[in-house]
């Protein structure tokens, strides 16, 4: 794989992590304003479907692998046909939520068509990724107020 | 043995609708929604995750409702409802060390990198009945917050202290191998460990609390240490094989306890710390360092210890650790046990007629002289 294509993944990794962990109601509101470009046809290669993925943890953090327990997913994959452009989407989403997947996977899809790629990514990753910044960084700040400094009580010299 | 009885059906789908409306309780008070459960019953709601062994929060919350709030009953129903769904695959092994963290606390090293973080606990609390509470609240309250953008990373303290090889280091078995499944193939003897702590994450919490307690009090000692304990959000990756590459479905809460255990050395071993480790779904600390505690008794046989406690043995612990399991076999008393029990009646009554013959023979009138 050479150095353009592990970019070219570790972008779209970045953009179907945010897709994943939106807010299905967020997610919907920024895809309203893309109008048609989000309801265009579109050809299932896998339609939605909620099933299961084993959470492996490993022993100690760092030993051997285990199974922790089963987590809920829903995946898709669709290919749409915009003009003379085609493009194949998949979507794997915690949750059962397969409408969540649906438009998961049709950005995922318009984001790998040049001529939409920039449009779709401002109006749709960018707020969603500035969202999820925001919760992470409240959620941080709530925890660092509860750092603690302890110090110890030492004992005081018998022999004094 | 329980046998199969017909009829009653009229007076079983009447004891549902008298059970919908127990559930209902009085109606002049408002229903419960699965969000109000979710949000303020969330560690309910986690119980039932991590024994029901499925992350939803919102199916939990339905469980619980469903049950009446008998968090077992609710347990069952995630179990029962998970196998609806078809395995899609397996996660790669989640990084507690890069966890977003809400609470890490270590009971044996005051200053670690990333420091001390109590988080939401009750640790700190009275235990006096807040009646601030029992009235409705004039608004929600507020977290205090630090001016930060993130967590200063934390790395895990037992990864830390590896270095002077004073503990026993946690690596993958050679070749990393796919580790057994208990939902998808029978316990067998002996357990790995991969296969106890999955058994464990699931088991019941109080099962877990008293072994473990039991442990700590002199039934196979282990002499344990909470070296770190965090919680927090981590993310979950799967490689689809479409894909060919991680793709991260979201995040979910976790506890992880790493028990530090003091280890006298064996003929193979110098002397060191060992480990026990708990991980739990959801902020769920007491059953997470209860999970390491008897992680660590049932290695007794692996590190030479002598096998003597209920928390050391095996068979006992992962046999008797799952509550659908027990409360089934413990309920299943409850079905028609009518033949049998009248074979028991008849042998009853012809063991007393024989004994009151026998009587009759042997107690002569001596023996009545000396009862007076």
């Amino acid at each position: 794989m050479s150095t353009v294509d592990l970019s070219a993944v570790s972008r779209r990794q970045q953009w179907m992590s945010i897709l994943a962990s939106a807010d299905r109601d967020a997610l919907e509101v920024v895809c309203r304003p893309l109008g048609d470009l989000i309801r265009v046809r579109c050809q299932w290669l896998r339609a939605p479907e909620t099933g299961l993925v084993m959470v492996r943890g490993r022993i100690g953090g760092s030993g051997a692998k285990f199974n922790l327990g089963e987590v809920p997913v829903t995946r898709c994959a669709l290919r749409l046909q915009i003009e003379k452009n085609s493009s194949t989407g998949a979507a794997w989403v915690q949750g059962r939520d397969v409408h969540h997947a649906e438009l998961a996977a049709r950005i995922d899809a318009l984001l790998q068509i040049p001529v939409h790629s920039e449009h779709v990514y401002g109006q749709v990753i960018t707020p969603l990724a500035a969202g999820r910044s925001a919760r992470r960084e409240t959620a941080a700040r709530k925890a660092a107020a509860t750092k603690v400094e302890f110090y110890t009580l030492a004992r005081e010299s018998l022999a004094g | 043995m329980y046998i199969a009885v017909k009829g009653g059906e009229q007076a079983i789908l009447n004891s549902w609708r008298l059970l919908a409306e127990k559930r209902r309780g009085d109606a002049r008070h408002a229903e419960l929604s699965l969000a109000q459960i979710r949000e303020q019953l969330g560690l309910a709601v986690d119980r039932v995750m991590v024994e029901g062994s499925l992350y939803d929060p919102e199916l939990a919350a339905l469980a619980i409702k469903q049950a009446q709030g008998d968090l077992i009953e609710a347990v069952f129903l995630l179990r029962a409802y998970r196998t609806t769904l078809p395995r899609l695959g397996v996660s790669l092994p989640i990084d507690t060390g890069t966890m977003r963290l809400e609470r890490r606390i270590s009971a044996i090293y005051k200053d670690v990198p990333g420091g001390q973080v109590l988080g939401a606990t009750y640790d700190y609390t009275q235990r006096l009945l807040d009646f601030q509470l029992a009235v409705a609240n004039a608004g929600p309250p507020t977290a205090a917050q630090e001016s930060v953008q993130s967590m200063p990373p934390a790395p895990r303290v037992t990864d830390i202290m590896g270095g002077e090889g004073l503990l026993a280091p946690e690596t993958p078995t050679p070749g990393d191998p796919v580790p057994r499944d208990l939902t998808r193939e029978p316990m067998e003897f002996p357990a790995d460990r991969a296969l106890r702590l999955q058994n464990l994450a699931r088991g019941d919490e109080g099962f877990l609390l008293a072994l473990g307690y039991s442990s700590q009090r002199g039934y196979g000692n282990t002499h344990p240490f909470a070296g770190e304990i965090r919680q927090g959000m981590v993310i979950v990756e799967v490689e689809p094989e479409e894909l060919g590459f991680p793709v991260e479905i979201g995040e979910i809460e976790i506890t992880e306890c790493q028990m530090v255990n003091q280890f006298a050395g064996s003929a193979s071993m110098l002397p060191q710390f060992t480990r026990g480790y708990g991980l739990t779904f959801g902020a769920c600390e007491r059953k997470a360092m209860a999970m390491a505690l008897v992680d660590r008794s049932l290695r007794a046989e692996e590190l030479g210890e002598t096998v003597t406690a209920p928390a050391q043995m095996q068979e006992f612990v992962l046999y008797h650790s799952d509550n659908v399991e027990a409360s089934g076999f413990v309920q299943h008393l409850k079905l028609p046990h009518y033949v049998d029990f009248q074979s028991e009646l008849e042998l009853v009554r012809k063991l007393r007629a024989r004994h009151a013959a026998h009587a009759t023979v042997s107690l002569s009138p001596s023996a009545g002289a000396e009862a007076a």
